[in-house]
């Protein structure tokens, strides 16, 4: 019996992330993480306002946040369908970069010689600034979608396929060799061990791809389209309409951050066992 | 009282019919590169009875427990793991147990039990029937669908022997099994360990560099040299199962094996 209670002492941890008290701590620790940025920007902010008005800048210079905030409203009209344009691109994009990336880090993985001829090559493709691509794009797509799905993907596909070749090679040896003595075949190994193994690298690599999805998406619309909101700033500049600029800005950075936070999201789902980063 | 602490405990289980081999090997060289690892390895233990293999760390302990299991075949020698000689028959005989616990993260305790099974094409289902009752007498039950991050050392390295047994394999290499553990819970581990394979017999090899755990735990203690790793001295040991760890330990017996094989290492 009391050889009994000594593993069993150690059950209260178990109740662990999902009950009320942990939510709130993780709200609190939450709170903790991000009260420093949240002021500092808020202070920025302030200062960047102060400065318009008393320096009386003129708005076609460098608008103040509060105007930006109301060209916000008043242009919504324009930036609205822009919004919905641009963040498709970036959406149907990513997911095919997503795709690629991690079914090229798969077949690289499974087969070491192709790996070997290719990662190289993959490598040396990043020396190219994929943006100066867009215009060749164009050229070969014309206006529509397609050269900015392209561009998007292009741009996000490489940090996804790098940290997926990453994490699936950086596998324990040691975890392999007792698989084998379990039964298991490379198939199972990679189906069982490698490929779970490798997810929070996978996912690590599509946050840093997320962040890359909005500037594929804004060189594509600047090198030719009729939508978007690069086609809008595009727009707005001859006209010195400079607080759109800045509106549609605003708009990337929330694109970019909704697709940081879904993919966040999905790892949450996809990979509940990995340890959580601390908000950094 | 250290009279009844003979070695005779191997005589006692060998005695229903000739078990046959268990694990055999003779003159088995292996190096990698200009580094011999092993050199001249002979012993030979029967079918469900227990070998300890201790020696200085790097002297090739781990590289002889691949070469049994069949990850890898040896330069020179024969290696026999009941009646099979081939690395890859040798595989199918042997479940090896590492150092590190080494469960899935991701998988809970009774997922990571069943995974051998998962990888002979049982269904997950059928699997996780078969395996649970091991949770009972592994003193894990209510902790099946846990994770192994929530589990103490010991409990994971009981769910890793799980793991091992749940392969049916007639042959377990324990590769410095409990030597991530404290002392305590090391002491736990190796009388449940005897208790464990009362139950199930298997043929047994153990890696340590623990004198104390080789001696206590198997019949037969062979020491290895520094590297180039060769067998310097053959012991048996065999203490009754059934006696206190603490009864052991201090016999005369023991302490003289056990200054025995310190010497022999050198």
């Amino acid at each position: 019996m009391s050889r009994a209670a000594l593993p069993l002492a150690k059950e209260e941890d178990l109740l662990g992330p999902g009950t009320a008290p942990a939510t709130a701590k993780r709200v609190r620790s939450f709170a903790r993480a991000y009260a420093g940025a949240f002021v500092l920007i808020l202070l920025l902010l302030i200062g960047w306002e102060l400065a318009v008005r008393l320096g009386n800048v003129p708005e076609y210079l460098l608008p103040a946040p509060s105007q930006i905030v109301a060209d916000l409203r008043t242009d919504w009209v324009v930036l609205g369908p822009a919004l919905w344009a641009t963040l498709g691109e970036v959406l149907i994009g990513f997911v095919i970069a997503a795709a690629i990336g991690i079914g090229l880090a798969v077949v690289l993985h499974l087969f070491s010689p192709l790996r070997r001829a290719i990662y190289p090559i993959l490598i040396g493709s990043q020396t190219i600034p994929v943006v100066v691509l867009a215009p060749i794009l164009v050229i070969l797509f014309g206006y529509g979608i397609l050269p900015k799905l392209v561009i998007v993907a292009l741009i996000c596909f490489f940090p996804i396929v790098v940290n997926g070749l990453d994490g699936l090679r950086s596998v324990d040896e040691d975890f392999i060799a007792v698989m084998y003595t379990l039964y298991a075949g490379r198939w199972a190994i990679f189906r069982r061990v490698e490929f779970p193994g490798a997810l929070p690298s996978i996912f690590s690599g599509m946050r840093i791809a997320a962040t890359f999805a909005s500037i594929g998406a804004v060189f594509g619309e600047w090198s030719g389209s009729n939508a978007g909101l690069g086609f809008v700033m595009l727009e707005a500049t001859p006209n010195l309409l400079t607080a759109r600029i800045f509106a549609a800005i605003l708009l990337l950075t929330v694109i970019s951050l909704t697709l940081f936070g879904l993919v966040s999201l999905v790892e949450r789902i996809a990979v509940p066992w990995a340890p959580r980063r601390r908000p950094s | 009282m250290p009279a009844e602490l003979s070695t005779d405990g191997a005589g006692q289980q060998g005695t229903t019919s000739d078990p046959g081999i268990g694990i055999r090997l003779i003159g088995v060289r292996k190096s990698f590169g200009d580094i011999v690892a092993l050199r001249g390895i002979d012993f030979e233990i029967q079918r469900h009875s227990r070998i300890g293999i201790v020696g200085p760390s790097g002297g090739g302990k781990s590289t002889l427990l691949h070469i049994v299991a069949g990850l890898m075949e040896p330069d020179v020698g024969v290696v026999d793991v009941e009646g099979a000689t081939a690395a890859k028959e040798r595989l199918t005989r042997c479940a090896m147990m590492p150092q590190r616990d080494l469960l899935l993260p991701w998988r809970t305790a009774l997922d990571n039990a069943i995974i051998a099974l998962e990888n002979q094409g049982v269904g997950r289902s059928t699997a996780r029937a078969r395996t649970r009752p091991y949770f009972e007498r592994f003193g894990l039950a209510r902790f099946e669908n846990v994770r192994p991050a929530e589990l103490s050392g010991g409990m994971r390295q009981r769910v890793s022997f799980m793991r091992t047994l749940v392969a049916e394999k007639d042959v377990l290499l324990l590769d410095e099994p409990f030597g991530a553990l404290d002392s305590i819970t090391r002491a736990h581990m190796q009388e449940w360990l005897l208790r464990a394979l009362g139950e199930v017999p298997r043929t047994v090899l153990l890696v340590t560099h623990d004198v104390e755990e080789a001696l206590l735990l198997s019949k037969i203690v062979v020491v290895l040299s520094a590297r180039p790793g060769r067998v310097v001295r053959t012991l048996a040991a065999g203490f009754p199962t059934i006696a206190s760890r603490r009864e052991i330990v201090t016999s005369r017996e023991f302490v003289q094996l056990k200054e025995q094989a310190l010497e022999a290492i050198g």
